[in-house]
């Protein structure tokens, strides 16, 4: 098992390093000067010189490439344009405040969503199950960002029961979960709908075996029954909630700009209208190996639950 | 919890098998046309392709033009039957035209991953190690960033428009459609009547062409419709972000981005275009949703 | 006596495993190692042995649909592994397999006619034709084409289908046809039809039958020669009645002893052979059956035992027969 540990993080490095060829080709593929991108207009001509040669401009671009990832892995992702602040600074804590709607948002999709799978499948062709299977349909179908502005029309403008914007002003915990409350709930639609999805098809996988039958012919209690269906489908479902993790740190691009929730999403929207390719380059990147741990971390946790699957 | 409860197979009329022998692509019509959750769809989702295709003749005024008397009018308006946006331009004309916007942003990618990624699957799963590996591990590295991101990533960095929306959101859905078609492949490539064809004397193309695909294409087919919806949503949002279709052309994310400080004063009109997306992306979901489930081969 | 149609020798597969950090090899398994035998033209060749012997593996090396480490296959003087892929396409159409599994056999997608007519196609007859000769021959094993024709396989009983598999192998007018466990996975009635089937075929035909099963009943049915393999190695070859009356190895004789019969005389108290069959990933050294065998020697351990003639077209790879000779005088 530990050999398809030393595999799987050993596969993670080339990943890595090609995710951040793609954000450095992200300069290039920019119409115009690369240094353009990165430098405000009005920059002065000593100053051109010198990010020149901090960033290895005048060289070939692989080299340009391996000056660039070295200062990354020093943690130095460049300067803002927009606001002259070093990116990794930014970047920081608008990933901390990403990461809280994130977990509060998945918290919110996957103990429902696991909940209304099983419910589901041992429901199955029931009345209930055609409602959650509906719900489930309607959560995948949804845009996200749209039903966040529906939920500030019904929620803050018309009852006004609860705030639109952003981060609380006052200190304390009512005012924080009042705040992020339709966030959350916007953000945690569409995994609830795949999440629900998922798991009741691999509730039902298992329920189907004819062992089940035969278990549930010898009159083991429902509840084992209910255990054995979880343990089996536990890998799926594990997989399913680390992809979902990471689409909601990347979707909440979408719900962080209808909510200006200071995440890193709002971060990017803010590059994207600024073109502010360092900062954008900076969130990617950070985002992307987030992303990329996340998966491997999901990995290895299956291997844990399921020793097949390490011996492929 | 009753006994045997959740073990009772389904039977739903789709999983039925017509009683005279019938090619496997009539069996799936078949099965589609008796299933009433999917026809509804695809008649919605006519209804709004159509709706859309037609925009030039339905459309009662020019979607560009509008006064700004008019702005936010209510739904009901006379004369503006869905209202008017912040610039006073009719909503039922920029709906209808804004459609085509949509439905051409978040189809196009997903056929041209179709394509693509069918070839790309097909020929990792099929001709040898080495050329599995480039193929997979390249797709990987593309893997490594969540969807939304890797599509404001390339749209971030080529600017925005139509056609650069399209190109990463190809990008976007390539490596998922290739993972789909290289499974399939492989998972068909062992099954022993590829082994007769060889045996039979057949060379690698013929084998992939009357054996390989047919069996193959079908899955990726379902694969490839489950994510038009996603398609279609992620066009609108990089639009709704402003980096996809650029104003003052009429699609739905960007109506939606545009529409959004006047929630305020007008609560009804900025919620219709992200219904309609909401709209289009059910239907496809559910067709797809059928889709799969007429084309499960049983027996 | 003329040149049998089929000569085989030092036929070798080893499969890596592997394991390990870098996917290193770590073991081999030797599904099939050093075999050899002739077939000759008109006979039938029953190989048994039971599961894992190297049956399949044995199979699919002779229609080279997997390339051995070591050996040669002669099919009438000529050399199959190494002919040019021009050659070997005629080469196809001499040597046929069906195949063990009717249900993953058959293309799903395709009627069965067209699935018996690929083969011509694909070496060059014209459409029609094809698909004439295709309705043909499934006439001819029992599948009526006006009623079975554009069926589909998952419409048709397993029996059917392995008809079908027939009706396909057959369609090139073959010369030789490996058969690999064709009954196996049929029920007992139907088994004894598509049997006699293939006998009949066979005569029609002027055919050449290596069939290859786990079940004695089927060999001693169909057999005009038998090869016995364990663990990818043969270990006893000679005519089915010779076999049948006085096997000689003894793993032969545990495979005899083991058919189960009807008769309650010939009931047993123990069964004559003890344990699973061991791992060909890393056998016994020198004989592989000593582990299980009743008689073992110590010199049983030290080297393979060589072929040793017992009788008239009848081999045993046994150590307890190099006395023989010397005994007999």
């Amino acid at each position: 098992m530990w050999v398809y540990v030393g595999r799987r993080l050993l596969l993670a490095i080339p990943t890595l390093l090609g995710a951040s060829v793609i954000v450095f080709a992200m300069v290039h593929l920019a119409p115009g000067d690369p240094i353009a991108a990165v430098m405000p207009a009005e920059s002065s001509a000593a100053e051109i010189e010198a990010t020149k040669r901090a960033y290895g401009f005048d060289r070939p671009l692989p080299v340009q490439y391996l000056v660039w990832l070295q200062r990354v892995a020093q943690g130095d992702l460049g300067r803002s344009i927009a606001t002259r602040r070093p990116v990794i600074l930014d970047v920081r804590d608008a990933l901390a405040n990403s990461l809280v709607l994130a977990l509060s948002s998945s918290l919110l999709a996957f103990v429902v969503g696991i909940a209304l799978g099983l419910l589901s499948a041992f429901r199955q062709g029931r009345l209930l199950d055609k409602l959650c299977a509906a719900l489930a349909v309607i959560g995948v179908s949804v845009p996200h960002y749209w039903a966040g502005i529906i939920l500030i029309i019904v929620f803050s403008v018309q009852l006004n029961w609860l705030p639109a914007m952003g981060a609380a002003d006052d200190p304390g915990l009512l005012p924080f979960l009042r705040h992020i409350a339709l966030p959350t709930v916007a953000l945690a639609l569409i995994p609830l709908g795949v999440i629900t999805r998922v798991v009741r098809s691999a509730a039902l996988d298992i329920l189907n075996q004819e062992f089940v039958t035969a278990l549930r012919a010898k009159g083991l209690a429902a509840r084992r029954v209910f255990i054995h269906v979880l343990k089996n489908s536990a890998p799926q479902i594990l997989t399913v909630l680390g992809l979902q993790f990471g689409f909601q740190l990347g979707g909440s691009v979408l719900v962080e700009s209808v909510f200006s929730w200071p995440g890193t999403g709002y971060l990017l929207n803010l590059a994207i209208f600024q073109r502010d390719i360092p900062v954008l380059q900076g969130v990617i990147l950070v985002l992307a190996t987030f992303f990329v741990l996340l998966n491997l971390a999901v990995d290895l946790l299956q291997t844990l639950i399921d020793p097949r699957i390490a011996r492929h | 919890m009753a006994p045997l409860a959740g073990v009772e197979a389904a039977t739903d009329a789709v999983a039925a098998v017509p009683a005279a022998p019938m090619s496997y692509w009539r069996t799936v019509g078949w099965r589609l046309g008796r299933d009433r959750t999917t026809l509804a769809a695809g008649g919605g989702l006519l209804v709004i392709v159509l709706a859309a295709l037609l925009a030039p003749w339905l459309a009662p005024y020019d979607p560009s033009a509008g006064s700004i008397r008019l702005r936010l009018a209510w739904p009901g308006t006379p004369g503006h039957w869905l209202g008017t946006d912040e610039q006073g331009r009719d909503m039922l004309s920029r709906l209808l035209w804004g459609g085509r916007m949509t439905l051409v942003a978040g189809l196009t990618p997903v056929l041209v991953a179709f394509v693509v990624g069918s070839a790309l699957g097909i020929a990792a799963g099929f001709v040898g190690r080495t050329t599995s590996t480039l193929i997979m591990r390249t797709m990987d590295i593309f893997y490594a960033f969540p969807s939304v991101l890797l599509a404001i990533a390339i749209s971030g960095a080529l600017g925005p428009g139509l056609a650069n929306t399209l190109i990463s959101l190809s990008i976007v859905f390539i490596p998922r459609v290739v993972r789909v078609a290289e499974s399939a492949t492989v998972q068909v490539k062992g099954l022993e009547y590829i082994a007769a064809a060889r045996v039979s004397g057949a060379g690698m193309g013929a084998i992939v062409r009357h054996h390989l695909l047919a069996n193959v294409l079908g899955p990726i087919l379902v694969f490839a419709s489950t994510q038009v919806s996603l398609s279609i949503i992620l066009a609108a949002g990089l639009s709704f972000l402003g980096l996809g279709v650029t104003p003052p052309a009429a699609e739905w994310g960007l109506m939606l981005n545009t529409l959004r400080q006047s929630i305020y004063v007008n609560a009804l009109v900025p919620a219709l275009p992200g219904l309609a997306i909401f709209a289009t992306s059910m239907a496809f979901n559910l067709l797809s949703d059928g889709l799969r489930d007429a084309m499960e081969v049983r027996g | 006596m003329s040149a049998p149609l089929l000569r085989v020798r030092g036929l070798t597969k080893h499969f890596p495993l592997r394991g390990g950090l870098l996917g290193r090899t770590r073991a081999w398994v030797r599904a099939v190692d050093g075999v050899s035998f002739d077939v000759n033209a008109g006979e039938t060749l029953g190989i048994v042995g039971e599961s894992g012997c190297g049956k399949s593996t044995l199979a699919r090396l002779l229609l080279r649909l997997v390339d051995p480490d070591a050996g040669t296959v002669t099919f009438e003087g000529e050399d199959v592994l190494r002919a040019s892929p021009s050659r070997m396409k005629r080469l196809r159409r001499d040597l046929q397999l069906v195949f063990q599994d009717p249900y993953a056999s058959l293309n799903p997608r395709l009627p069965i006619e067209d699935a018996v007519a690929f083969s011509l196609l694909v070496h060059g007859t014209p459409r029609g034709e094809a698909r004439e000769r295709a309705r043909a021959l499934l006439g001819r094993v029992g599948l009526d084409p006006r009623m079975h024709g554009r069926r589909y396989a998952h419409e048709l009983s397993g029996g059917q289908r392995q008809r079908v598999n027939i009706a396909r192998a057959l369609v090139l007018d073959p010369r030789l046809l490996v058969l690999d466990e064709p009954v196996s996975a049929l029920d007992k009635s139907v088994q004894a039809q598509v049997l006699n089937l293939l006998q009949d075929l066979k005569a029609e035909r002027a055919l050449t039958y290596v069939l290859i099963s786990h079940d004695l009943n089927v060999i001693e049915y169909v057999s005009d020669r038998v090869l016995v393999m364990y663990l990818g190695e043969v270990v006893e070859t000679g005519s089915a009645e010779a076999l049948a009356q006085s096997p000689r190895h003894p793993y032969t004789q545990a495979l005899f002893a083991s058919a189960p019969s009807m008769d309650p005389d010939r009931r047993m108290e123990q069964p004559p052979i003890a344990g699973d069959p061991p791992n060909p990933i890393d056998p016994p050294s020198g004989c592989r059956f000593r582990t299980r065998c009743p008689f073992a020697m110590p010199r049983c351990a030290e080297a393979s035992p060589p072929f040793v003639p017992v009788d008239a077209g009848h081999e045993v790879a046994c150590y307890l027969y190099e006395m023989e000779p010397a005994a007999r005088g």
